[in-house]
């Protein structure tokens, strides 16, 4: 009863810190709010653990976990190697490459745009992630098998967001170029390619958070002894959930990380767009 | 009709390629299996033999449709190898964490429309919950929930709740917004309180954005049970595993094409209520 009572005044308390905060219109405070927030979730799982002596092997501290990830760096950061760059990073390089050159492709046939658009748009929306053990087959355990589930999985959002995109110039500003007699190819360089960037980095923000996924799930329909879904899958087997946790910590910062990279160069690119300015 | 037809040589371009793809990856095999008995099979007789393996590197469309029909119309809906029992398996599990996701969705959607402080510490958190890849917890979530001894259901339904409540909360938070100034205020002028506005004005103004997110959520959530599946005795997912255990490529490409008809029916089905439901409400675009 105490330690209910305990862990709600922790809640409470912090929530109280962080209306106070919400109600203030500086951007300090505002700022600090989420943070307080996170601390208040860490701080209110580290007492339950410790208060209800939950075993490591069901929920383990953050403590554990934040040990874990110093004496285990090394391994951390060669599964990472394996997973994150050979698999997911390349295979989003790949798959996002192949989807733009495509969308340039088919933009001069519309009758190829009406086919290929409710198609691309139905199979983003599959659990293609099912096509891992195929892929595995074909591929070998190696990271080519993982590159080319996120190749197929990132490819069709992709797509649909970079067609869309071509499509996104004014008619008033391609009539412009018209006038100026500008080829297709300086239409599609000086306008078209601009205008689909917002498009293109919408794609390519959901293709992110897919990639690492696709490739960690891919390792567990076979992979080499390295890697983060095989760590994971090791690790079930000894109970060592401090060690999953630390991967899974690993894959949230990078995928973060990854995420945050690309908005970066997004509004680095798309800099004119309305929703950039501020 | 006229937009079918590109979408029709769409897919059948597809088909075409697939049984070309077929051909080229399923002829080593052919010819591996004539040069060990001595004989030499021409480029006719290559074609036939490549689409009716028994373990082919990539089996031929008909192939798959033959499988698929063997093992959900010819086989008792009981039986273990039956598609219907691990189908009906992975989509209970779908909805069942659907219906948790969404419901934890709108919650916290009405929570940060209504108070700043939620707004401003659930949104990053939530947004930074999808970097997590829940997916990879799947296997652990098993573990532990057996210990606590909670069937697989849960596990799964816990899995397919955590992909599907995010799209939800991101929709609902946009639709819940989306009455301008004026509307607001007009209610505000007949001295209407936070629920009546609520009721009246916020909830049916985002129904278009409820069903968009919804459409995008029961994809996400199929998606998830079947990996939670990965390591259960059955479903769609410990199909595939089994299947690629034992080189069953046929029974993969079933259990896939299953996985793609129970996503495409689903949203089928969301996008018929949306039609429904918005034409009654006057919202049909």
């Amino acid at each position: 009863m105490m330690t209910l009572i305990l862990l709600l005044a922790v809640w409470l308390g912090l929530w109280a810190v962080n209306a106070r905060l919400a109600r203030g219109r500086s951007r300090a405070a505002r700022g600090a709010v989420p943070l307080i927030f996170g601390v208040t979730l860490l701080a209110l799982w580290e007492l339950a653990v410790r208060l209800y002596d939950i075993p490591g092997a069901i929920l383990p501290p953050p403590s554990a976990i934040l040990v874990r990830f110093g004496t285990d760096a090394g391994l951390l950061a060669q599964d990472f190697a394996q997973t994150g760059l050979r698999g997911a990073f390349l295979g989003w390089l790949i798959g996002c490459g192949a989807a733009v050159v495509t969308a340039i492709a088919i933009d001069r046939s519309p009758f190829l745009q009406k086919g290929l658009l409710p198609v691309g748009s139905f199979i983003a929306a599959l659990p293609i992630v099912g096509t891992a053990p195929i892929m595995v087959m074909w591929f070998g355990f190696d990271w080519q098998s993982k590159a080319a589930v996120v190749v197929v999985m990132v490819f069709f959002p992709v797509l649909v967001n970079m067609v869309a995109g071509l499509k996104a110039s004014e008619p008033m500003q391609r009539d412009l170029m018209a006038t100026w007699s500008a080829s297709y190819w300086q239409t599609l360089w000086k306008l078209r390619l601009p205008a689909a960037m917002p498009f293109l980095f919408n794609g390519l923000k959901i293709a992110t958070t897919l990639a690492l996924i696709g490739a960690i799930v891919a390792e567990f329909f076979g992979s080499p002894t390295v890697g983060m879904g095989f760590r994971i899958n090791a690790s079930i087997g000894q109970l060592a959930l401090d060690m999953i946790w630390a991967e899974i910590a690993v894959a949230a910062l990078a995928g973060s990380a990854f995420y945050g990279a690309v908005a970066l160069i997004e509004k680095r690119v798309t800099f004119w767009h309305p929703s950039q300015r501020t | 009709m006229r937009g079918l037809a590109p979408i029709l040589t769409v897919v059948a371009v597809i088909i075409a390629l697939w049984y070309a793809a077929a051909v080229m990856m399923n002829r080593t095999w052919v010819y591996d299996q004539a040069a060990r008995a001595g004989e030499t099979v021409s480029f006719a007789q290559m074609v036939p033999l490549t689409m009716v393996q028994e373990r082919p590197v990539l089996p031929a469309p008909h192939q798959v449709v033959a499988e698929l029909a063997k093992a959900t119309v010819f086989t008792a809906p009981t039986s273990k190898k039956s598609l219907v029992y691990h189908g009906w398996i992975t989509l209970s599990a779908t909805l069942l964490g659907f219906v948790i996701g969404t419901g934890l969705g709108i919650a916290l959607a009405v929570g940060i429309v209504h108070n700043r402080a939620m707004d401003l510490s659930v949104m990053p958190w939530a947004i930074a919950s999808q970097m997590v890849p829940i997916i990879a917890l799947a296997p652990m979530l098993a573990v532990v929930m057996n210990q606590l001894g909670l069937s697989g259901l849960a596990t799964k339904a816990v899995i397919s709740a955590y992909l599907s409540f995010f799209p939800v909360v991101v929709g609902m938070v946009k639709g819940l917004r989306s009455p301008d100034r004026m509307q607001l205020d007009l209610l505000t002028t007949y001295g209407a309180t936070r629920g009546q506005t609520f009721w009246k004005l916020r909830l049916p103004a985002s129904m278009p954005y409820f069903f968009a997110s919804m459409k995008v959520a029961v994809a996400a959530s199929l998606v998830g049970a079947i990996v939670a599946e990965l390591n259960q005795p059955a479903g769609i997912g410990a199909r595939l595993l089994q299947g690629s255990y034992y080189g069953q490529t046929l029974q993969i490409w079933a259990a896939l094409i299953l996985a793609a008809v129970l996503a495409a029916v689903l949203i089928a089905v969301f996008g018929g209520v949306e039609r429904a439901t918005l034409k009654r409400m006057g919202m049909a675009r």
